[in-house]
């Protein structure tokens, strides 16, 4: 591969004192000792084990739901079925968002009344004195079923005749893109190049299932301790329980990883209904297998492209049409199919574009958000795509995508003007560069290198009104106290706030105290999704700290006679900038020479004494754009957007069919690395997570079945399958979150399988179409190529 | 069949417990108080519940409390503190090896053994030690940069201490 491109001037961003350096994160030091209690490590006095009956079939009618030999079981002491709770639903959607029309079939029973619609879904509860016993119950439970026909193909759910997942229609969501003239675009390519991709089921495969611990307390509060990722359900919790907002909290815990799985109700809501049938406290934890088929996936797609080109690879229309299997309840899957139908087309001027996309009820496992959320997706076919537009024109891939990349100033498929530094040349050429020549490979090794280009948005939908708050304080002995909603997933979300209220506050990160993620007792921040804490969060951090250092310094220029932009803060000290020079210069001021610098403790108490505010409480507001015309989807929806490339080797044994990834390099523009050290985590994190995707994970799903139960079937990557990702950290500045950052929890996933499915392309000199790349696809290939050869 | 008494030496304190046939070590780690020993899949797939059996780090989830009985249990807890931690632990701390930490206390038992017994692993060697422990978060390069600090301290202390008995 050639690849020839001038690279931007490096951005001098100021030198901070605690932003920007790869410090120990405040959460690290605790959950490496072993000190940090998960959701699953607490237990109360007197507490109940709880566990969940599931359908074992994915399409039925339930005939006979007999719990009577459970019930009497000695130590049962609560069963609950959907007879015990009239009208328990919940709303599968995104939680908090206004003005959302909510589509009939959109909310999912709590338990199944008489229809059960994929194997898994919660049919009963038990809350026994032991686990053991709680299990015996479980199995007592008589159930039979009148098996209906259940679809699972997408495809062929959107029929005419198909049996009805939910009624009225097996139709999700769709979603439409419309621009410019397609047909005279078409008309003006000199190729047309089309091609179908398909991507699979996939599970989050965090490593700590879910859990929780919920009880009543004397107010007649529910209190649920969850690994959670939206402490804000409480408010689904309560209307499905028919009980006041105000006595449903939450109490979230640091997350053995969420990635989207974490993101709907899990098993908060169960907790709650047997706390509050059972006056005690209840304890509910998922195994891995019932982790695996309780939680969502992320959707599979099927994506045909239709793309007009010139000779030099510019495009001049693109037709696109997206397929996503939602499984048998929506939940956020019409959200998921829009982020993929605005990434559709990728990061590329395409100023005549037609999309169509459907998300499809069926009886499998539902499907809802997953790091990437559609732009995943989307990124593995558009990325796919770009390369056999450049095989076909016999171009080079970098070139093809040249001629084609958004600029800043540009409008992307929506026709939202990107304000902030695109750069996709710029990361690219960096990621190729670091990938360097490709190895020669002997005999029926095949060595092959790919790479890809995205956008991915990170905030959320503007039209949701998007709003987080912080509070920050500096006591009167000079520490400082953050407290924010913000569910910490383990990406180090509650890390970057404290380093950006200590760059502001001038204190250290060991004089910071969080307290975070809880619904009640923290100021909201919103959910930990859509890659929007740090822009969300860390604004509102910013601003409140920035009102503490205002009070401050204008109370400091006061003692120092000195005006408050003379005046900085650092290492807990208040000083006037430059003194000792001027001093020099005026002998008057000797005569407060000590009084060139306060402790910052110190001035606290002055501020204490006279009744300044010494804390406050921000709110801060994304832009609001007014909802798309849903016929074309023109306008503005997102706050900004995160560009990157990622850039693979690999070596494909064309006699085994077994792919080994060589080398990888990833190269994003984070606009600013609040913490570097956290930052190459994410990318590393979730590139491994991308290659997961390409090469060896998928949930494979039987006729509504999950065939890999468990992490025996199911293979995240481990430490002797892949490289480490060698991650490139680039600094526009131009990002709209603090200090210019843009967000990477997402966007380090979307390049990195596209990317593999090129290098392996590029390999063995053909196609396959679908993910994950196994052996036996790559054989079948090969043997393809072989036909077409001989 | 019966509980039976057994004696868990864990962490340096001795328990004597009623324990029925079938409960795991895992279990009765974390019944004992010893949330630190994490459940991720009670079948060996994924070493959250790592934890050093008589030296040897183990699957407490595939090993029954009664197969324990007369052992020596160090958990990731028994190794360092806040205040005091192990050098691994620190490392693992500093390198950004610690993302959700849920991994990591099973983490650092596996790199535990393999210093305990290779104490200048290879970057391939601790790829092979800790591929019985899955990471979801990191994608494992810094968690390989922390074993490899970590090995490094190690060794100057273990230098440094030298120095100081030869000098007595």
């Amino acid at each position: 591969m050639k690849y020839k491109a001038k690279l931007l001037p490096p951005v001098e961003l100021p030198e901070l004192r605690t932003v920007g350096k790869p410090l120990r994160r405040v959460d690290a030091l605790g959950k490496a000792v072993g000190a940090t209690v998960y959701a699953g490590d607490f237990t109360m006095p007197n507490m109940l084990h709880a566990k969940v009956l599931r359908s074992t079939v994915p399409s039925a009618r339930i005939k006979r739901l007999d719990v009577s030999k459970a019930r009497a079981l000695p130590g049962v002491v609560c069963i609950l079925t959907a007879e015990d709770l009239p009208d328990a639903k919940l709303v599968t959607d995104i939680p908090g968002q206004t003005g959302q029309k909510i589509r009939a079939g959109s909310e999912a029973q709590v338990l199944a009344s008489d229809r059960v619609r994929f194997v898994g879904e919660p049919i009963a509860l038990v809350a026994a004195e032991t686990l053991d016993i709680a299990g015996r119950a479980l199995e007592s439970i008589e159930v039979e079923y009148e098996v209906l026909p259940g679809v699972f193909d997408p495809r062929e759910a959107l029929k005419p005749g198909a049996p009805i997942v939910n009624e009225p229609d097996n139709v999700v969501a769709r979603w439409k893109i419309r621009k410019g003239d397609v047909e005279a675009g078409f008309t003006a390519a000199d190729l047309i190049v089309e091609n179908t991709f398909r991507v699979p089921f996939i599970d989050h495969a965090y490593i700590e299932p879910e859990a929780g611990v919920a009880w009543v307390d004397e107010r007649d509060v529910i209190n649920i301790r969850v690994c959670t990722q939206v402490v804000e359900h409480f408010r689904s919790i309560a209307r499905a329980m028919g009980v006041p907002h105000n006595k449903i909290h939450i109490q979230g815990t640091m997350l053995g990883g969420g990635f989207g799985g974490k993101e709907d109700i899990t098993v908060e809501i169960f907790l709650a209904l047997l706390a509050r049938h059972t006056r005690r406290p209840v304890r509910l934890a998922y195994t891995r297998e019932e982790s695996i088929q309780a939680h969502c996936k992320r959707h599979p797609f099927i994506i045909t492209h239709r793309t007009g080109v010139k000779k030099n690879g510019r495009v001049t229309a693109a037709e696109i049409k997206m397929i996503s299997n939602s499984g048998a309840y929506p939940y956020l899957s019409p959200y998921v199919l829009l982020y993929a139908t605005i990434m559709a087309a990728g990061p590329y001027r395409v100023d005549n574009l037609y999309v169509d996309s459907v998300s499809v009820a069926t009886n499998n496992p539902f499907t809802s958000a997953f790091r990437g959320f559609g732009g995943a997706q989307a990124a593995v076919a558009y990325e796919q795509q770009m390369d056999e537009i450049a095989k076909a024109l016999n171009l080079d891939p970098l070139e093809v995508r040249r001629v084609n990349y958004l600029k800043t100033g540009d409008r992307n498929a929506t026709g939202q003007v990107i304000k902030s530094a695109v750069w996709l040349e710029e990361t690219a050429t960096r990621a190729l560069e670091a990938l360097g020549e490709k190895v020669v490979s002997p005999g029926s090794i095949k060595v092959g290198q790919g790479f890809a280009s995205y956008m991915q948005s990170y905030g959320r939908i503007t039209w949701l009104h998007d709003t987080s708050r912080a509070w920050v304080s500096l006591e009167l002995d000079g520490s400082v106290v953050i407290r924010c909603g913000v569910p910490d997933l383990g990406a180090g979300q509650v890390n970057s706030l404290c380093q950006i209220a200590a760059e502001v506050l001038g204190v250290g990160l060991e004089d910071m105290t969080i307290y975070s993620t809880d619904s009640a007792l923290t100021p909201l921040a919103g959910t930990t999704t859509a890659t929007r804490q740090l822009y969300m969060s860390g604004n509102a951090v910013l601003q409140a700290a920035g009102r503490v250092r205002e009070v401050l310094l204008d109370r400091a220029s006061k003692y120092f006679e000195e005006a408050p932009e003379d005046l900085d803060i650092a290492d807990g000290v208040v000083f006037v900038k430059e003194a000792a020079s001027r001093r020099g210069g005026e002998p008057s001021s000797l005569n407060r020479s000590i009084a060139d610098s306060l402790p910052l403790a110190e001035l606290a108490a002055m501020c204490a004494a006279e009744g300044l505010p010494l804390s406050n409480l921000a709110l801060f507001r994304a832009p609001f754009t007014a909802k798309l015309d849903p016929e074309d989807l023109q306008g503005d929806v997102f706050p900004d957007f995160t560009f990157g490339a990622h850039a693979v080797e690999v070596a494909v044994d064309t006699e085994t069919g077994e792919i080994t990834l060589l080398k990888s390099v990833a190269c994003h523009d984070v606009g600013r690395a609040i913490n570097p050290a956290a930052v190459v985590g994410q990318i590393q994190g979730g590139g491994t997570q991308g290659l997961g995707y390409a090469l060896t994970e998928e949930v494979v799903v039987k006729d509504g079945v999950i065939q890999t139960p468990s992490f025996a079937e199911y293979l995240i990557p481990t430490s002797r399958d892949f490289p480490t990702t060698e991650a490139i950290i680039l600094e526009s500045g131009t990002g709209v979150g603090p200090f210019g950052a843009k967000g990477i929890g997402e966007p380090s996933l979307t390049p990195a399988a596209p990317a593999v499915a090129n290098a392996v392309a590029d390999a063995i000199g053909v196609r396959i179409h679908e993910l994950p790349l196994t052996p036996k696809r790559v054989l079948a290939a090969v043997g393809r190529a072989r036909g077409i050869g001989d | 069949m019966q509980p039976r008494i057994v004696t868990l030496n864990i962490n340096g304190r001795r328990y004597q417990v009623a324990l029925d046939p079938n409960v795991t070590l895992l279990h009765a780690l974390r019944d004992l108080g010893y949330t630190d020993v994490k459940n991720g899949c009670e079948k060996g797939d994924c070493g959250a519940c790592a934890v050093l059996l008589n030296g040897k780090a183990v699957n407490s989830c595939l090993v029954l409390a009664w197969q324990a009985d007369g052992a020596e249990i160090v958990t990731n807890a028994g190794l360092g503190t806040m205040d005091n931690p192990h050098p691994l632990q620190e490392a693992f701390a500093d390198t950004g090896a610690v993302q959700c930490g849920y991994c990591t206390p099973g983490m650092i038992i596996a790199a535990k053994a393999l210093l305990d017994r290779n104490p200048h692993p290879t970057e391939d060697e601790i790829r092979e030690a800790i591929s019985g422990n899955l990471c979801r978060c990191t994608g494992y390069g810094q968690i390989i940069e922390a074993v490899q600090m970590a090995a490094k301290t190690m060794d100057n202390e273990t230098m440094n201490n030298e120095q100081l008995g030869g000098g007595r």
